[in-house]
C-alpha cells in the first residue's frame, strides 16, 4: 500500500533558487573575469578564487611543495608575520581558508562590508606576498609530517593511495599531494617560493563572489587583490587514461573493519554523455537509500553502514569510483554482492521507474544547494571550471529531464567495465584473495 | 525589512559599544505551542523557495535504561523502517522524489528528524512524519537487518579509529554515575542485544507530541505554519506516559583524578586530551556558561589563542592545541583540552607544558585586546549566521531539548558580550580543578612494529 505516493503530485521546480540573470560577469580594467551574485540583504561578502593545476603542478622530486605552500600562505605575509596576521584577520571577524587538490588551489573568503577594505588588503598580501619564514615552514612541515605518518596507518587513507599509485603510476594523480615524508622533509624556502610563482598566476584564476558588494566595487576588489601576482607559470600535466583490470588488491592492515575502494575509468565532464552518466550513478550507487547499492548492500542485508559510488573527472583524467565498509568476515560477501550490480547495471540498464525517481530527485535537489552566499559563490567558481556559461544554471536540470532509458543503456555499456573492476581492500578480510593486475 | 534593520543595526557595530542585537534578530523567530503540547519555533528566511523541517524529541542516549546502551540511536534508525500506512524505506523515497534530502541523528540529550524541501513540499513532510511519531511498525527482521548496520556503524566509527576508542574510555572516566559516560552508539556487547522490545519500549516511552519540538526555518510564515502543523501534528494526542522530567543519576562529588592510557598500534601520532566536568547552560542562568564559552575561544580558538600562543609559537612543544566546551546540554557538560606533541616532545612533557599554561593563565588573566578581537567576532557571527537559517534552527533545537528556552537562546549573544575578564578567569579556575577531571594518552604500541606492505603487486 502507498497512499502517501499518491500524493505525490506531478513534480516541477520551475523557479529555480537562481536565474542565469542574477549572475553578472564583471570584467575587471586589468582583465579578470568575475561572477558575482549581489545579495544585499546581510552585511558581508563570500568571495571564491581558483588557481588551476593546483598540486599537480609540483616540480620533479619537490612533491608536497605546492601542498606546503598553501598551509604557508596565512603563516605571515608582508610586514606581519603569523601571529600578526592572524591576530589582524581575527581583529577584522574575516575568514581566509586556503586549500590545495589535485586540479586547483582554492582560496575562500568571507569578510564583513563595514571593513570590506582591510580584509581585502590584508588578503592580498597573503596571496601576493607570503614571507615562507623559517619557523613558520619549520611549524608546517611538522604538522603536514605527521599527518603523513597518519595518513600511513588510516584505512582509507591507505586505500585511496593504494588505489590512485596502480592507476597513475609516476603521473602527479599516481602519488599523494601531501608528499612523502623525505620529499617533505627535503623541500627548501626556494623550493615553496618557486611553488608559489609557478601555482598562483594569473593565466589560471577563476573568481566568483556573492553577497553584499557591487559589480564595480568586487572589479576593483579584484584588481587590487591579485594584479600582482605573476601572469604565468608552470605548464599543466598530460592528460592520463585510467587503466585497471577486474580483481582484488588486499593490503593487509589489523583492523576489524576492512575498508574497500573500487572503481576504473569513468567520464570526462565535457562528454556528451556526462549527463546520462550522472543519472545512471544516482541509481546505481548515489547519495540516498534508494540506490540501488545501498539498497542491496545496507538496506537487505546490513553488511555495511554506508556504499556509494561517484564520478571523479578531473582535469586530466577520470575515474568512476566506489567506497564500502564491513566487517573482516563480511566485505567479501559485500564486494560480491556490489560486482552483481555492476554487471546487472552494465547489461540491463535501468527500469522508468528508478529514472523518473532519479530526475524527480535531482532536479528538485538542484536549487537547494544555492543556500547562503558561501554555496553560491562556490557553485559560480567551479561552474567556470568547468568551462560552464552562467545560463547552466537554467538549463542543467533541462539536461538531466532529457536523459532518456536508452541514453542510460548506451552510456551504462561504455562506463561500466565489470571486466575493469578493482577493489582494493584495507584491514584483514576473509576469504579474499588477492588477485595479479591493478 | 526586520532583517534589513537588523543589518543596519550590525553595521554600527565596534569594539567599544556592543549594540542590543538579541532583540533584531529575533525578530525573525516565532514561537507557539499546539494544544497537545507541541511546542513550534519558525525561523523565516524568504531568500530562496526552501524550508527545513525538523522534529526533535527530548529524547537521547542518556535517556536509555542501563543495559541497553544505543538504543535510541537503534530506534532512531528504525524509524526510516514502516508504518501501518508506509512501507519501509518509503520515507526517504518519498522525500527523495520530491526533490528534498532528509536525514535524522541522535545525541546525548536528543534525537532528531530533519528534511530540506522546496517549501511548498512541507505539509507532505509534515504528514509523514507525524505518521511516524506514533505509528512505527517493526518486525523481526528488520531489527536483525539494521542492528548489522549499526554494528556495521560502529565499526566505522569507532572500532576502526583509535581516537574514537580513547575518547569513548575517557567519556567513561569521566562520568562516574551519569550515563553522558555510556557512548551514544553504544556498547558494542550491549548493542548486538538490542532486540524489538528495547526498540519499542524507548519509543513508547518518548515519542509524542507532548515531548517533541517542531521546527520550520525557511521560506514560509508563521501563520502558514501553524495551520500546517495544527492539521498533522494537531490530532496526535498528548501522551500523559511521556515526557516526564528527566530525572537521570548525577555526578558523585568527585575526588580523585583519573588517567587513561590507550595504546594501539594504528596509532602514528600519539596525544593528549583533558576533560574536566564544567557547568552547563539551564535555563534563566547561563553566566557561568557564557564565560566558559569565551574561555574555549580564549584558550584554544585558532592561532591567536593562548595553548596555541604558548606551546606552538613560543615553546614549540606542540603541533597543535585545542580547547572545547559546549554548554548546550541537559546535564553536567565538560570543558576539553587537547595537545598534539611535535615528534621529539613525550606526552608527559606535553602535558606539564599544558599545565605551567593554564596556570600562567590563571596568574595573568585575559588579554584585553584579544577578548575585544573575540567578542568583535562573536557579533560578527551573528551576521554570518543569518546566511544559514538552517544552523539557526539547529541552535534552537539543540537548546530546547537541552532544558533551554527560547528566552535563553535570543539573551545568549548579549550575555556573551556582558561577560568580564574577571569573570573567564574565575570559571576558569572553578573548572580546572584536576579532581573533577580525567587525562587521556594516546599512544601507539611500546614496541614499534614495521609499517605493513601489501602482500604482492
Amino acid at each position: 500500500m502507498k497512499p502517501l505516493l499518491a500524493a505525490v503530485f506531478s513534480l516541477f521546480f520551475a523557479a529555480p533558487a537562481l536565474a542565469a540573470t542574477d549572475i553578472q560577469t564583471v570584467e575587471t580594467p586589468m582583465g579578470f573575469t568575475a561572477w558575482l551574485v549581489e545579495e544585499p540583504s546581510i552585511p558581508f561578502t563570500s568571495l571564491e578564487i581558483r588557481f588551476r593545476g593546483g598540486t599537480s603542478l609540483d616540480a620533479p622530486d619537490k612533491r608536497g611543495a605546492t601542498n606546503l605552500m598553501v598551509g604557508l600562505l596565512e603563516e605571515g605575509a608582508g610586514d606581519l608575520d603569523a601571529r600578526g596576521f592572524a591576530e589582524a584577520r581575527d581583529g577584522l571577524a574575516a575568514s581566509f581558508r586556503y586549500d590545495s587538490g589535485p586540479d586547483s588551489i582554492s582560496v575562500s573568503a568571507r569578510f564583513l562590508t563595514e571593513n570590506r577594505d582591510e580584509a581585502a588588503a590584508l588578503l592580498r598580501e597573503s596571496l601576493v606576498n607570503p614571507r615562507f619564514d623559517e619557523d613558520a615552514i619549520e611549524r608546517v612541515r611538522a604538522q603536514v609530517l605527521s599527518g603523513i605518518r597518519s595518513d600511513a596507518r588510516d584505512p582509507d587513507a591507505i586505500a585511496n593511495a593504494r588505489f590512485d599509485a596502480m592507476v597513475f603510476g609516476d603521473h602527479p594523480y599516481g602519488s599523494r599531494p601531501e608528499g612523502t615524508e623525505e620529499s617533505v622533509t627535503a623541500l627548501t624556502r626556494d623550493d615553496l617560493v618557486a611553488a608559489h610563482q609557478a601555482g598562483m598566476t594569473r593565466d589560471k584564476v577563476y573568481i566568483a563572489a556573492a553577497g553584499d558588494i557591487s559589480a564595480e566595487a568586487l572589479a576593483t576588489l579584484i584588481d587590487e587583490l591579485l594584479g600582482d601576482l605573476p601572469a604565468t607559470g608552470a605548464p599543466l600535466p598530460a592528460d592520463i587514461a585510467a587503466e585497471t583490470t577486474a580483481g582484488v588488491t588486499v593490503v593487509p592492515f589489523e583492523t576489524p573493519q576492512s575498508v574497500a575502494m573500487f572503481g576504473h575509468a569513468g567520464i570526462a565532464r565535457d562528454d556528451p554523455d556526462f549527463f546520462p552518466a550522472y543519472v545512471l550513478n544516482q541509481i546505481l550507487g548515489g547519495g540516498g537509500f534508494e540506490a540501488r547499492l545501498m539498497t542491496e548492500v545496507r538496506e537487505k542485508r546490513g553488511l555495511t553502514y554506508g556504499v556509494y559510488s561517484y564520478l571523479v573527472p578531473m582535469d586530466h583524467s577520470a575515474l568512476y569510483l566506489g567506497r564500502v565498509a564491513s566487517a573482516n568476515d563480511r566485505i567479501g560477501e559485500a564486494i560480491s554482492v556490489i560486482r552483481d550490480e555492476w554487471r546487472k547495471m552494465a547489461e540491463e540498464g535501468v527500469t522508468e521507474a528508478e529514472l523518473e525517481q532519479a530526475k524527480t530527485y535531482l532536479t528538485g535537489a538542484y536549487p537547494l544547494r544555492f543556500d547562503g552566499n558561501g554555496p553560491i559563490a562556490r557553485i559560480l567558481v567551479g561552474m567556470q571550471m568547468d568551462g560552464l556559461t552562467p545560463d547552466y544554471v537554467t538549463t542543467r536540470n533541462a539536461e538531466i529531464e532529457a536523459v532518456s532509458r536508452d541514453d542510460i543503456a548506451r552510456v551504462a555499456a561504455r562506463l561500466l567495465q565489470p571486466e575493469a573492476l578493482r577493489f582494493v581492500v584495507v584491514g584483514q578480510p576473509e576469504g579474499l584473495e588477492d588477485s595479479p593486475g591493478q | 525589512m526586520k532583517r534589513l534593520a537588523a543589518a543596519l543595526t550590525l553595521a554600527a557595530v565596534t569594539l567599544t559599544t556592543p549594540p542590543a542585537l538579541a532583540e533584531e534578530t529575533s525578530n525573525q523567530v516565532t514561537d507557539f505551542t499546539l494544544d497537545n503540547g507541541m511546542e513550534v519555533v519558525v525561523i523565516e528566511d524568504h531568500r530562496a523557495p526552501v524550508v527545513v523541517h525538523m522534529v526533535w524529541y527530548r529524547a537521547g542516549s542518556a535517556d536509555e535504561t542501563a543495559g541497553t546502551s544505543g538504543v535510541a540511536h537503534f530506534l532512531e534508525h528504525l524509524l526510516f523502517k514502516g508504518t501501518e500506512t508506509m512501507e519501509p524505506g518509503e520515507f526517504s523515497k518519498v522525500v527523495a522524489q520530491n526533490g528534498g534530502t532528509d536525514n535524522a541523528f541522535t545525541s546525548f540529550d536528543q534525537t532528531a528528524y530533519f528534511q530540506r524541501i522546496a517549501s511548498d513540499r512541507l505539509g507532505l513532510m509534515m504528514q509523514m512524519e507525524a505518521d511516524r511519531m506514533v505509528n512505527l511498525q517493526l518486525d523481526e527482521q528488520d531489527i536483525l537487518t539494521e542492528r548489522d548496520v549499526i554494528i556495521e556503524e560502529r565499526n566505522m566509527r569507532v572500532e576502526n579509529d583509535p581516537s574514537a576508542l580513547m575518547r569513548e574510555q575517557m567519556g567513561a572516566a569521566l562520568y562516574q554515575n551519569h550515563r553522558y559516560g555510556v557512548p551514544i552508539i553504544g556498547w558494542r556487547h550491549e548493542m548486538e542485544a538490542l532486540d524489538l522490545e528495547a526498540a519499542t519500549s524507548f519509543y513508547e516511552r518518548h515519542y509524542a507530541p507532548n515531548n517533541a519540538i517542531l521546527i520550520v526555518a525557511g521560506d514560509i510564515t508563521p501563520e502558514e505554519v501553524r495551520a500546517l502543523a495544527e492539521e498533522h501534528y494537531g490530532p496526535i494526542a498528548a501522551n500523559p506516559e511521556v515526557g516526564a522530567p528527566r530525572l537521570r543519576p548525577q555526578e558523585p562529588p568527585q575526588l580523585a583524578e583519573r588517567r587513561v592510557v590507550y595504546r594501539d598500534p594504528r596509532v602514528a601520532q600519539p596525544y593528549l586530551l583533558r576533560r574536566y566536568l564544567a557547568p552547563e547552560r539551564d535555563p534563566g542562568d547561563q553566566r557561568t556558561a557564557a564565560a566558559l564559552t569565551l574561555l574555549d575561544q580564549v584558550l584554544g580558538s585558532g592561532q591567536t589563542s593562548v595553548l596555541n600562543r604558548e606551546l606552538q609559537f613560543d615553546s614549540q612543544v606542540a603541533l597543535h592545541t585545542a580547547s572545547y566546551y559546549d554548554g548546550t546540554s541537559y546535564d553536567e557538560s565538560s570543558f576539553t583540552l587537547v595537545v598534539v606533541p611535535v615528534a621529539d616532545v613525550s606526552l608527559e612533557e606535553a602535558e606539564a607544558a599544558l599545565d605551567a599554561a593554564l596556570h600562567r593563565f590563571l596568574e595573568e588573566g585575559v588579554d584585553a585586546d584579544q577578548l575585544a578581537r573575540i567578542k568583535f567576532q562573536l557579533n560578527a557571527d551573528l551576521v554570518y549566521q543569518q546566511d544559514s537559517t538552517q544552523s539557526l534552527a539547529r541552535r534552537y533545537g539543540n537548546a530546547l531539548t537541552s532544558g533551554l528556552t527560547i528566552e535563553d537562546v535570543q539573551d545568549w549573544p548579549e550575555l556573551l558580550q556582558s561577560i568580564t575578564a574577571e569573570e573567564i578567569v574565575e570559571a576558569a579556575a572553578r573548572v580546572f580543578d584536576r579532581k573533577q577531571s580525567v587525562t587521556g594518552y594516546l599512544m601507539a604500541e611500546e614496541t614499534a612494529d614495521a609499517p605493513q606492505h601489501e602482500v604482492s603487486q
